[in-house]
């Protein structure tokens, strides 16, 4: 069936933020699909929130959406755009949501917008777990022993049929949220109230839990003729019991006999069909008991999902791209494979090699969250690799996390050498982030295949495969290597031995390892991921190391660029890195430059083998990155060479790997520059010398040392270690108690710096007088090597300096900076840069307290708010850097209109506003601090900051009310500015409640509180705060606590806000502009614009 | 383990360094035409599928050996492969259904292997180069290379009469009685016909008259070794029953069922082997993922007594046929699917639908 003619134009839903569960995956599906759409004649109108995403580019659909995904605000932008269709299958579980209650509501029904790629019903089926069972029974398919209850009550009746061990899943949820593993009654009776709650219609599903049997997943997609083909089998290494997201996992299937493997395929297909998916991606989990191959069916999901990303990685066949296609009418036989161009995209890819998966966690940036994996996932970001063996593969992947981790062997980086066995034994079974490195203590001890399987249930298989690793190891112990042969060499590098691990295991160094391990001949060779296991001939180009006989990467006369992409996402770097390395490649396609690009995250856009002209899938390692940048420079033919590398648009990854590279290489900004910028001593005197004011403070390397600088400057200070990511670590100190905690643990072998190294001279502890009350400001702009400057934008923080600025909710432009203080921000960023002789970007942070202006850092590097400037003021940023990089001047670009002849000041404010993942994390404090926490962003885009602001709120997950009652807990020093709050609060309606503090003082001030509020184990005083926030009479809540008073009292009500939903602005000028935000929504009522409307 | 070094070398000379497992053959040294396989999953069937006669299977997926092998997967009495060439042999067999070692079982019956290679340059050779006669084995260099000199392919020899059943035997319980011709059965194939109906297997040298003596209600052919131009003699006997029974045939089958049709066969640059070939049904349109093993083809231009009615999507080969005059229909793919997807199974319903009805369904 030829491609729909009866429809023209598609509405595609992105999935917001980026959250812990739907990441940037939906990204690269959401991106892929409009790019398809569009290239095939449709009209696509894009809605997202998130502005760090590739989708949103406004070059990426005809019309772009940055709203809230609401579906109020889909009704509008459905009434204003009247798509013919509405593609809600790549936006994740977001987008599903969302479309369903668009159809509940009768609006699609009504506008005549049809739903594609996955019919209700069908969402319904998949969705609604009660239906699923239904569905599967129908099919003579078995699902896990359970029952569905709405209350705590109905739970337990329900568990005392089934018995312990229970899992708890809540409805409608997304990367598993709210679910849980019970033992017993207590556990049990708690969680099943989290997970009644967590679903949003309030139903749990109660089951048998089956901890322990092995998982699978099968990526399949079905058209419209009915013809099923499976893209990829993937098996996980962590046994049932942790969720799939936080599982090591590993393509293909290693460990099912064809028998087993067919009538799963089968299954597959049967749910498929039975669901009603009729055209699409969907992923289908089974669980299979070891001991007798009873197979159940776990769930499945309609819409491709963070596994479809990793299964187009894993084999080349891009699925997102596909299910837009079949959604459209094409049938698979239809579609052209990309990568043979020859065969057709009905057929099921095989690979010849292993990839593996493992996720990325943040719990050191968490306290208070236990460390230990579930159902529920955590991990915020991952890494893929390739090898030819599982055991090359998993190496590959543990580097790169960047973890300090060179592979499997623990080598110097072992903390579990100092445990006993049975701890050690407890730590191999508890699933947590560290389990694989425990597993290799005890298999180092020498414990037996079997007992390592009986304990943990991990297959015997990977087990196997790593004691074969840990026998190498040994090996490389009694090695010298510059005896080694190249048979040998292969043998340690084919299962995928980093050299700075062989070196660190054999007690030689890594330049003498490399050097060598050449002298032998053994060097990197790349294969291709081609689909078909070199049956056809590969026109792709997307390659991965290994240690073989050939090298497949092909000659090419065109000069190259080099670009380092970001590696996993994590708290602190996340996609807007991998927008920029997205842009770089456009920025250098369109000057006939040919892109390469180098990265491990198998969620991104940048990993799409269409991004760049080759890609390389590898880890970004000195050994690694160096084996690339070779192999292209060999590439090279008739004069062409490579131009250089780009470092600056990937985060601190690439930054990182800058030292190691031929500096003559590195594109911009030299190294030298961004390491004077990170140097304290060196950056204070730069600033010294151009005239700039920084707070003062001091470098220590001990608690003395600390208490020496501070009789200086005075408390409070901002306590932080160098050379850590999104404030790390970092704390605003208020007295010499606060200040022995911090600085004990920070210099402690055990601390919070123990596995980064801890302090030493190299890596000083900075203290800084902490400016409070201070408006934070972020610029963002572009020098080129002329000198000529582009202020492209400047952001001014709704919170307080002191709170990160990746967490701070920011508005462009500026809303109450002066003209003076606009000119020195200009005249010092200008400044700044010149002095460091930056050519590309570079991001300057202020602090602005009393109409003075102090610089706090700059980084001479793409910021995290770079595509927020982009969609703010419509000019490409990242790529107006990589030009400029490349010797292009800003005067050029002028004269071009790609840079405009000022720092752009719409008319239209734009806000970013960070989304926390405190929903995971139940036990966590809300809080914000100078240690950032937050997952994404949101931008809200209006015609006053207040309507920014809210949209921006809604976008995030907490919507401003519009009536009802406010609840107030105010610090004493916020209570004087908070009056005008709670005023405006009654003037628009709302009640109020409020601590007796608070209370008492905003009544002394002529403000009525109507509810008085106790504290926690006070409620004599009044209703207790949390029983107020839980029976929902509260709509939103203000809670700002006092710098230096205990936090524990709010840290409850902040928790209790994140449980129940409520929106809790914990600053007071969150709170101001909340209150705006409010008034303006009321007063001028919502209107939804496209970005290309707005950059007109 | 330390494994001895092998060497493979293939007839053009291009050589290949490894370490030897499974069986070791006298003077250390194998010889047979290498082809590839590229399903990821199905190695125990593929391995003892008798239609590998005379041929080195090279596995593309890396790992092999993982969940062991079990007698319920044979697809023969004993492997007929002359060898195997993979990435690494699993030394551990992890799958409730195996009861013995991949190498243990390999070298009961026989098979060498080379592993440490790297599969996919040798695949990559063998799909630019065709499917080439080589060597692989312990010992002198000069040695393993004089044995690839001197190793045959598989064109114009008759392998199909060492792997035939010397006896006829009796499968299944259905009301309608076949007779299948062995020419290399795969046991999958036999348990896809006695589930419907009551099989005579016979040997491959089984005369027409000596079918019809048996009152079939209709013929079976066989998958098998080799090139089917090599065994003419068969192709006259099908001949013969041709018209008078209702034929159905499965890849060497198929071919000697066109060749019985009057059409001629070429052999493909490297085959196709694996378990993801895409075919249409030409009639319905629908898409099966099919398994397939197969050097040679039938020749479109010399068919024309039948129908193309199966087309491989990837390369536009011929992958099945009908003549419906003569109640005949054919495929070269294997929907009797061990290893591989059950897409195809249909066509053994079609086969009893025809024997019913005399007619061919076409859906």
């Amino acid at each position: 069936m030829p491609r729909r003619s009866d429809i023209s134009s598609i509405l595609v839903i992105g999935s917001g933020p980026i959250v812990i569960g739907q990441a940037c995956e939906f990204d690269y599906s959401g991106t892929q699909a409009c790019q398809v759409l569009r290239a095939d004649g449709f009209k696509v109108i894009l809605v997202n929130s998130n502005p760090a995403t590739i989708m949103t580019d406004p070059a990426t659909a005809d019309v772009t959406y940055v709203e809230p995904l609401d579906p109020d605000v889909l009704t509008d932008i459905l009434e204003r755009e009247r798509p013919d269709a509405l593609l809600p299958t790549l936006g994740g579980q977001t987008a599903l949501n969302l479309t369903m209650e668009l159809v509940r509501r009768g609006v699609t029904e009504r506008l005549g917008v049809e739903v594609i790629g996955a019919r209700p019903e069908a969402i319904d089926t998949a969705e609604n777990r009660e239906l699923f069972k239904a569905a599967m029974a129908d099919i003579g398919l078995a699902v896990p022993q359970s029952g569905f209850a709405h209350s705590v009550t109905e739970a337990l009746v329900i568990a005392e049929e089934i018995g312990w061990p229970i899992i708890i899943r809540p409805s409608f949820i997304l990367g598993g949220a709210g679910t849980g593993i019970a033992d017993n009654a207590e556990d049990f009776t708690r969680l099943a109230a989290e997970g009644i709650n967590a679903s949003p219609i309030g139903e749990i599903l109660v089951e048998k839990s089956i901890a322990g049997w092995k998982e699978y997943e099968l990526e399949v997609m079905r058209d419209a003729a009915d013809n099923c083909v499976v893209i990829c089998g993937i098996e996980n290494f962590d046994p049932m019991g942790v969720h799939t997201g936080d599982s090591i996992t590993v393509a293909p299937i290693q460990t099912l006999s064809d028998v087993e493997y067919q009538a799963m395929r089968d299954d597959a297909f049967a749910v498929l069909r039975r669901v009603g998916v009729e055209t699409g991606g969907s992923n289908v989990q089974f669980a299979v008991n070891p001991d007798n191959g009873e197979r159940l069916v776990i769930e499945m999901n309609p819409r491709v999902s963070r596994s479809s990303a990793l299964a187009s990685k894993a084999t080349g066949f891009p699925i997102a791209k596909i299910a837009a296609q079949l959604a459209v009418g094409y049938t698979l036989d239809e579609i052209q494979n990309d990568i043979t161009k020859l065969t057709p995209a009905s057929f099921e890819p095989v690979i010849d090699y292993v990839v593996t998966k493992i996720p990325r966690w943040a719990f050191e940036k968490l306290p208070g969250a236990t460390p230990e994996l579930g159902t529920r996932m955590q991990s915020v970001g991952e890494v893929m690799a390739i090898g030819r063996t599982f055991g090359e593969s998993l190496q590959k992947a543990i580097r790169s996390l960047e973890q300090g981790r060179m592979g499997f062997a623990l080598a110097t980086q072992n903390e579990f050498a100092d445990l006993d066995d049975e701890t050690l034994w407890h730590r191999c079974v508890v699933a947590t982030p560290e389990r694989l490195f425990a597993l290799h203590e005890v298999l180092w001890r020498g414990a037996s295949l079997e007992e390592v399987v009986r304990r943990t249930r991990i297959d015997p298989w990977f087990i196997e495969q790593l004691m074969r690793l840990v026998a190498l190891e040994r090996e490389l112990h009694t090695v010298e290597v510059s005896t080694l042969d190249a048979r040998e060499w292969r043998r340690f590098k084919q299962a995928g031995f980093s050299d700075p691990q062989i070196a660190a295991l054999s007690a030689s160094d890594t330049a003498t390892v490399t050097r060598a391990r050449r002298a032998a001949g053994v060097v990197t060779t790349f294969k291709t991921v081609d689909t078909c296991a070199a049956e056809f001939d590969a026109l792709t180009p997307y390659h991965y190391s290994t240690y073989e006989d050939d090298s497949e990467v092909r000659t090419s006369s065109r000069d190259r660029v080099i670009i380092l992409g970001s590696g996993p996402n994590r708290i602190g770097q996340g996609i807007e890195f991998d927008y920029c390395c997205v842009h770089a490649a456009m920025a250098l396609r369109s000057m006939d430059v040919e892109t390469v690009m180098v990265n491990c995250n198998p969620e991104t856009v940048s990993t799409d083998y269409s991004t760049s002209d080759r890609l390389y899938f590898e880890p970004l390692t000195p050994e690694d990155v160096a084996e690339v940048i070779a192999a292209e420079q060999a590439a090279c033919v008739d004069g062409a060479r490579v131009i250089g590398v780009i470092v600056s648009l990937g985060g601190q990854t690439p930054l990182k790997l800058a030292h190691t590279l031929d500096p003559t290489l590195v594109l911009g900004t030299p190294v030298a520059a961004i390491d004077v910028a990170e140097d304290r001593e060196q950056w204070s005197q730069i600033c010294h010398r151009i005239g700039l004011r920084q707070p003062p403070g001091g470098v220590v390397l001990s608690l003395l040392e600390a208490r020496k600088v501070i009789k200086d400057i005075g408390y409070p200070v901002l306590v932080r270690p160098s050379y850590v990511l999104g404030g790390r670590a970092m704390e605003i100190v208020y007295d010499d108690a606060a200040l022995e905690r911090v600085m004990t643990d920070l210099t402690s072998a055990t601390g919070s710096l123990a596995r980064e190294g801890g302090v030493s001279q190299s890596r000083p502890i900075l203290i800084d007088r902490f400016l409070e009350d201070a408006i934070e400001v972020d610029v963002d702009a572009v020098r080129d090597a002329s000198g000529d400057m582009f202020i492209a934008g400047i952001m001014e923080h709704v919170e307080d300096a002191g709170v990160h600025s990746g967490d701070s909710a920011c508005a462009l432009p500026p809303q109450s900076l002066s003209e003076s203080v606009l000119e020195r921000l200009h005249e010092y960023t200008a400044r700044i840069a010149h002095e460091l002789g930056v050519v590309g970007l570079i991001n300057v942070q202020y602090a602005v307290k009393d109409d003075e202006v102090y610089v706090l850092e700059a980084n001479p590097r793409a910021s995290r708010t770079v595509p927020f400037v982009a969609k703010a003021t419509g000019v490409p940023l990242a790529q107006v850097a990589v030009e400029v990089m490349m010797g292009v001047t800003l005067v050029q670009l002028r004269e071009r209109a790609v840079v405009p002849a000022t720092t752009p000041v719409p008319e239209y404010v734009s806000v970013k506003e960070a989304v926390l993942p405190f929903n995971r994390f139940p036990g966590v404090d809300t809080l914000l601090g100078p240690e950032m926490r937050s997952t994404g962003e949101v931008m809200g885009i209006g015609e006053s900051f207040g309507i920014a602001f809210a949209k921006a709120q809604l976008g995030a997950g907490t919507g401003l009310p519009h009536e009802g009652r406010v609840f107030l807990s105010l610090a004493d020093s916020d209570k004087v500015a908070g009056v005008a709050v709670a005023e405006r609060l009654r003037e628009l309606g709302f009640t109020l409640a409020a601590t007796v503090g608070t209370a008492g003082y905003l009544r002394a001030h002529g403000v009525a509180v109507d509810t008085l509020v106790g504290k926690i184990g006070a409620a004599d005083l009044g209703v207790d705060a949390v029983s107020l926030i839980a029976s929902g009479e509260v709509n939103m809540v203000v809670n700002t606590p006092s710098g230096r008073s205990a936090r524990a009292d709010g840290a409850a009500i902040r928790m209790a806000c994140t449980v129940y939903k409520v929106p809790c602005m914990t600053t007071l000028s969150a709170a101001q502009a909340a209150v705006t935000g409010i008034a303006d929504t009321r007063e001028r009522g919502w209107r939804v614009a496209s970005l290309q409307e707005l950059h007109r | 383990m330390t494994r001895p070094r092998s060497t493979l070398v293939l007839a053009d000379g291009t050589a290949f360094e490894g370490y030897a497992a499974g069986f070791t053959p006298e003077g250390g040294i194998t010889t047979g035409e290498f082809v590839f396989n590229t399903a990821l999953s199905g190695y125990q069937e593929v391995i003892t599928d008798p239609s590998y006669a005379g041929q080195i299977i090279t596995f593309t997926y890396p790992h092999i050996g993982n969940y062991g092998v079990t007698p319920l997967d044979d697809e023969a009495t004993r492997p007929w492969c002359r060898g195997l060439v993979v990435r690494d042999l699993s030394p551990l067999r992890s799958n409730w259904r195996s009861s013995e070692e991949l190498e243990a079982f390999l070298t009961r019956h026989g098979v060498p292997v080379i592993t440490g290679i790297d599969t996919r340059r040798l695949t990559r050779h063998l799909r630019s180069h065709g499917a080439l006669p080589g060597a692989f084995g312990v010992g002198e260099r000069a040695e393993v290379d004089r044995a690839a000199r001197e190793a045959t392919g598989t064109d114009g020899r008759d392998l199909v009469s060492q792997v035939t059943t010397p006896n006829p035997y009796t499968r299944g319980e259905g009301e309608l009685h076949i007779v299948a011709y062995d020419y290399g059965i795969k046991e999958t194939m036999v348990a896809q016909l006695a589930h419907r109906f009551r099989v005579t297997v016979v040997p491959a040298w089984t005369s027409a008259h000596d079918v019809r003596a048996l009152d079939p209600d209709g013929v079976f052919l066989s998958n098998g070794p080799g090139d089917p131009a090599a065994l003419g003699a068969h192709v006259k006997e099908i001949s013969d029953l041709v018209g008078t029974v209702p034929i159905f045939g499965i890849c060497l089958g198929h071919q000697l069922l066109a060749t019985a049709l009057g059409a001629t066969t070429f052999k493909l640059p490297f085959g196709h082997h694996g378990s993801n070939h895409p075919v249409r049904d030409v009639t319905s349109g629908r898409i099966e993922i099919t398994a397939q093993n197969h050097n040679y083809a039938v020749a479109p231009e010399s068919l024309a007594r039948a129908v193309v009615s199966h087309v491989n999507l990837n390369d536009g080969v011929i992958e099945g046929i009908t003549a419906a005059q003569e109640r005949c229909f054919s495929v070269q793919y294997h929907p009797e699917a061990g290893p591989g997807p059950h897409d195809a199974r249909y066509l053994f319903e079609r086969f009893d639908h025809l024997l019913r009805t005399g007619q061919l369904e076409t859906k």
